[in-house]
C-alpha cells in the first residue's frame, strides 16, 4: 500500500496510477476498517472520486500542482461548503456548512482530493477522542487504546493508511498528542501561520491548523498549501511563506538542541524516557550539540491553559444558542428556556464544563484572580522560551507522560485528562510552532519526540525532524489493522 | 518540578475549592445552560477539582507584569469601512431552525 503524499506525486507524474485509482484504494480501506476504527464521521466517497477524475484530467494537460489528485483527509472542524461540518458535536449534527474554510480553499486550489471529515475531541475539547457525539475512536496500534486527541480522527486515519494525511487544529497538544499515541508525524505552526477562517474556534489566541502524515517530508508538502496570510483572520500574521521543503536535507551538523530539565522529571514514564534519551544520541550523532536549559515556568503551563482555553471557549461557543444554526430543543416556552435547554441538549459533559469555568474564571469578582492573573503567567511563559532561544535553536523533550492509554481509562476524572497535555501546552500559550515525530516504542505502542522551535522556524523544526527520519525508520512503522 | 505527583499533591492540598451547588447553579444560569438536579453533585465536584489546579497560580508574583493578550503582542489590524461582503440570506438562513420572510423565528419576547 503506497502511504506517502510524496509516492503518491511520483506515482501520478510516472502515470504508475491515476488520482482515481488511489482514491478508490483509500475509500475501499475506509469502507473495511472505519466500522472499527471510527476515525471518519463523514466519508464523502462521491465527491473525491469526482475530484479525482477532474484531477487526473489536469494531469494528463500536465498542468498538476502540488497536491493535484492527492487524496486527504480533514478534521470536522474545518468548514466544508455544502458538507456537513460537526465538531463532532450535537449542537452541529445538521449543520451544513455554507462555505470552506480558507485551509480548505486552499487545498482545493492545490488539486486535492477530500476524502471525508474526520472524527475528534467534541470541539476539539479532549486528549482522547471519547468526547464525541459520534462515538470514540479507537487507536490502530491497540483497538482498546485511545488514539489521543482532539485530533485523533486524522492521527488514527493516517495510521491505518485510511488516509495518506489529514489536516488537524492544535490548541494544547491536539496534533501532536495524537500524532505521537499513533505513531505519525505532525505539525503545529506558529499561532498566526494559518488561517483560522472557518475553523470552528475554541481558544482563539491558541488554536492552530497544521497537517498530520506520515513523515516531516508529508508534512513540508502539506504546510506549504495550509501557510499564508489570510486579511479574513484578524490575527493570520502577514509575512513570507518560506519553501519548507528546501531545507529538510540540509545539514543539522552543530545544531544546538536544548534538553529542558523540568520536562523530564518526576512523572515522565521510564520507557518513554529511554526512548527519548536514544533519539537524542541519535542527534548527537548527526553532529548535533545538546544543552541543558531550564523552563522555570513550565509547572504553570496546566493552571494557566485551563484557565485561558475555558474562558475563550466560553466567549466562542456563545455563539451557539439554538437560534441561527445548529440545534434547537423542542417546544421552547420562552427564550430562555430556548437557549439553555438547545444548548444543555447539544453540547456534550467536557464541553460544558469547560463553558462554566471559563464563564466563572471571567466574571466579575474573579476576572482579576482568575484571568488575569493567567494572562500575566502568560508572559512569563514565554519569557522562559525567548531566553531559552537565546542559546538554542530546537528544544526536545517528550510529547506524552505515557503511551496512548486504554478508553475510559480517565473519562471519570476530567482533570487526570487535563494532565496528559502536561508537555504540550505551554508552546501554545506562548504562541510557537511544535512537532511530533515518532521516536520509537514502549509495550508495542508508539512514542512520540516533541520538537520545538522559536517563532515562525517551521522550516528549521522540518529539517530536524527529516535529518532525523533519514537515519530512523520508526515513522515507517504501521500497525497491523488487516 | 513538574510531575504528575506534584499536581496530585498540589489536589490533595485543595481538597475541595470552595463552590457550592448553589454556585454551580448561578454559572450554569450566567452561561445559558439548563443542569439537571441529578447531575449537580458530581458537576460541582468537577469543576472544583478544576478550580483547584488553578489556584497553584497564585504562588506566583506578578506584581508589574504586563498580561499577554497575544503571543506576538499584535494589535488588532483595521481596514477600510467598505462593503466585502456579498448577500448571502438565503444560503445562511437555509440551515437556521426557524425563520420566516428572512427573518429568524424565536419565542415571543414582548408582549
Amino acid at each position: 500500500m503506497v502511504t506517502t503524499i510524496k509516492q503518491i506525486q511520483r506515482g501520478l507524474a510516472q502515470k504508475k496510477f491515476s488520482s482515481v485509482e488511489i482514491t478508490q484504494q483509500f475509500l475501499d480501506r475506509i469502507d473495511s476498517h472505519n466500522p472499527t476504527i471510527n476515525c471518519f464521521i463523514t466519508v464523502t466517497g462521491e465527491l473525491a472520486l469526482q475530484q479525482a477524475k477532474s484531477a487526473d484530467l489536469v494531469i494528463a494537460k500536465g498542468e498538476a500542482r502540488a497536491l493535484t489528485g492527492i487524496p486527504i483527509a480533514h478534521k470536522d472542524i474545518f468548514c466544508t461548503d455544502g458538507i456537513k461540518t460537526s465538531c463532532a458535536s450535537r449542537m452541529l449534527d445538521n449543520f451544513i456548512a455554507p462555505y470552506d474554510a480558507t485551509i480548505i480553499e486552499k487545498f482545493k486550489l492545490d488539486g486535492a482530493v477530500m476524502l471525508g471529515k474526520t472524527n475528534m475531541d467534541e470541539f476539539a475539547m479532549g486528549s482522547s477522542s471519547e468526547n464525541s457525539y459520534y462515538g470514540p475512536v479507537a487507536n490502530p496500534w491497540d483497538m482498546e487504546r485511545v488514539p489521543g486527541g482532539s485530533s485523533g480522527g486524522s492521527a488514527a486515519a493516517v495510521a491505518a493508511s485510511l488516509a495518506p494525511a489529514a489536516t488537524g487544529t492544535d490548541t494544547g497538544g491536539s496534533i501532536r498528542q495524537p500524532a505521537a499515541l499513533c505513531g505519525i508525524s505532525g505539525i503545529k505552526p506558529t499561532y498566526g501561520r494559518v488561517s483560522r477562517y472557518g475553523m470552528i474556534a475554541f481558544g482563539s489566541s491558541l488554536d492552530q491548523g497544521g497537517p498530520l502524515a506520515r513523515s516531516a517530508e508529508d508534512c513540508a508538502i502539506l504546510l506549504q498549501t495550509m501557510a499564508g496570510f489570510d486579511p479574513r483572520d484578524s490575527t493570520s500574521i502577514d509575512r513570507a511563506v518560506p519553501d519548507y521543503s528546501e531545507q529538510l536535507n540540509a545539514d543539522i551538523k552543530g545544531l544546538k538542541i536544548g534538553l529542558p530539565k523540568e520536562l523530564f522529571a518526576e512523572g515522565l514514564d521510564a520507557d518513554i524516557a529511554k526512548v527519548i534519551e536514544t533519539a537524542i544520541q541519535e542527534y548527537r550523532r548527526l553532529g548535533a550539540e545538546v544543552v541543558d536549559i531550564q523552563l522555570p515556568n513550565s509547572n504553570l503551563a496546566i493552571p494557566v491553559y485551563y484557565v485561558v482555553a475555558p474562558a475563550e471557549c466560553s466567549s466562542n461557543l456563545s455563539r451557539f444558542d439554538g437560534v441561527r444554526f445548529g440545534h434547537r430543543c423542542d417546544n421552547p416556552n420562552d427564550l430562555e428556556d430556548l437557549y439553555k435547554r438547545s444548548r444543555a441538549e447539544g453540547f456534550g459533559d467536557e464541553v460544558k464544563r469547560r463553558i462554566m469555568i471559563g464563564t466563572y474564571v471571567l466574571s466579575a469578582g474573579y476576572y482579576d484572580a482568575y484571568y488575569l492573573k493567567a494572562q500575566q503567567l502568560r508572559r512569563l511563559i514565554k519569557q522562559d522560551y525567548e531566553k531559552a532561544f537565546e542559546q538554542v535553536d530546537v528544544i526536545l523533550c517528550p510529547v506524552t507522560p505515557e503511551v496512548a492509554f486504554k478508553q475510559g481509562a480517565k473519562t471519570d476524572d476530567p482533570v487526570s485528562m487535563y494532565l496528559q497535555d502536561i508537555y504540550t501546552l505551554s508552546l501554545n500559550l506562548a504562541g510557537l510552532p511544535g512537532m511530533s515525530i515518532p521516536a520509537g516504542f514502549s509495550q508495542q505502542l508508539p512514542v512520540g519526540m516533541q520538537l520545538i522551535g522559536n517563532y515562525f522556524d517551521e522550516s528549521r523544526l522540518l529539517n530536524v525532524a527529516h535529518q532525523f527520519q533519514q537515519v530512523t525508520d520508526w515513522h515507517l512503522k504501521t500497525p497491523e489493522v488487516g | 518540578m513538574l510531575s504528575l505527583r506534584a499536581f496530585q499533591l498540589q489536589r490533595r492540598k485543595y481538597p475541595e475549592m470552595t463552590l457550592k451547588n448553589e454556585d454551580v447553579r448561578n454559572i450554569a444560569q450566567l452561561a445559558r445552560l439548563q443542569i439537571d438536579d441529578s447531575t449537580i453533585e458530581q458537576l460541582t465536584s468537577d469543576l472544583s477539582n478544576i478550580l483547584a489546579l488553578a489556584e497553584q497560580m497564585k504562588a506566583v508574583d506578578t506584581t508589574n507584569v504586563i498580561p499577554m493578550a497575544h503571543p506576538m503582542d499584535a494589535i488588532q489590524r483595521l481596514r477600510d469601512d467598505e462593503v466585502t461582503e456579498t448577500d448571502q440570506r438565503d444560503k445562511f438562513q437555509g440551515i437556521a431552525p426557524d425563520v420566516e420572510n428572512g427573518f429568524y423565528r424565536v419565542p415571543k419576547v414582548i408582549e
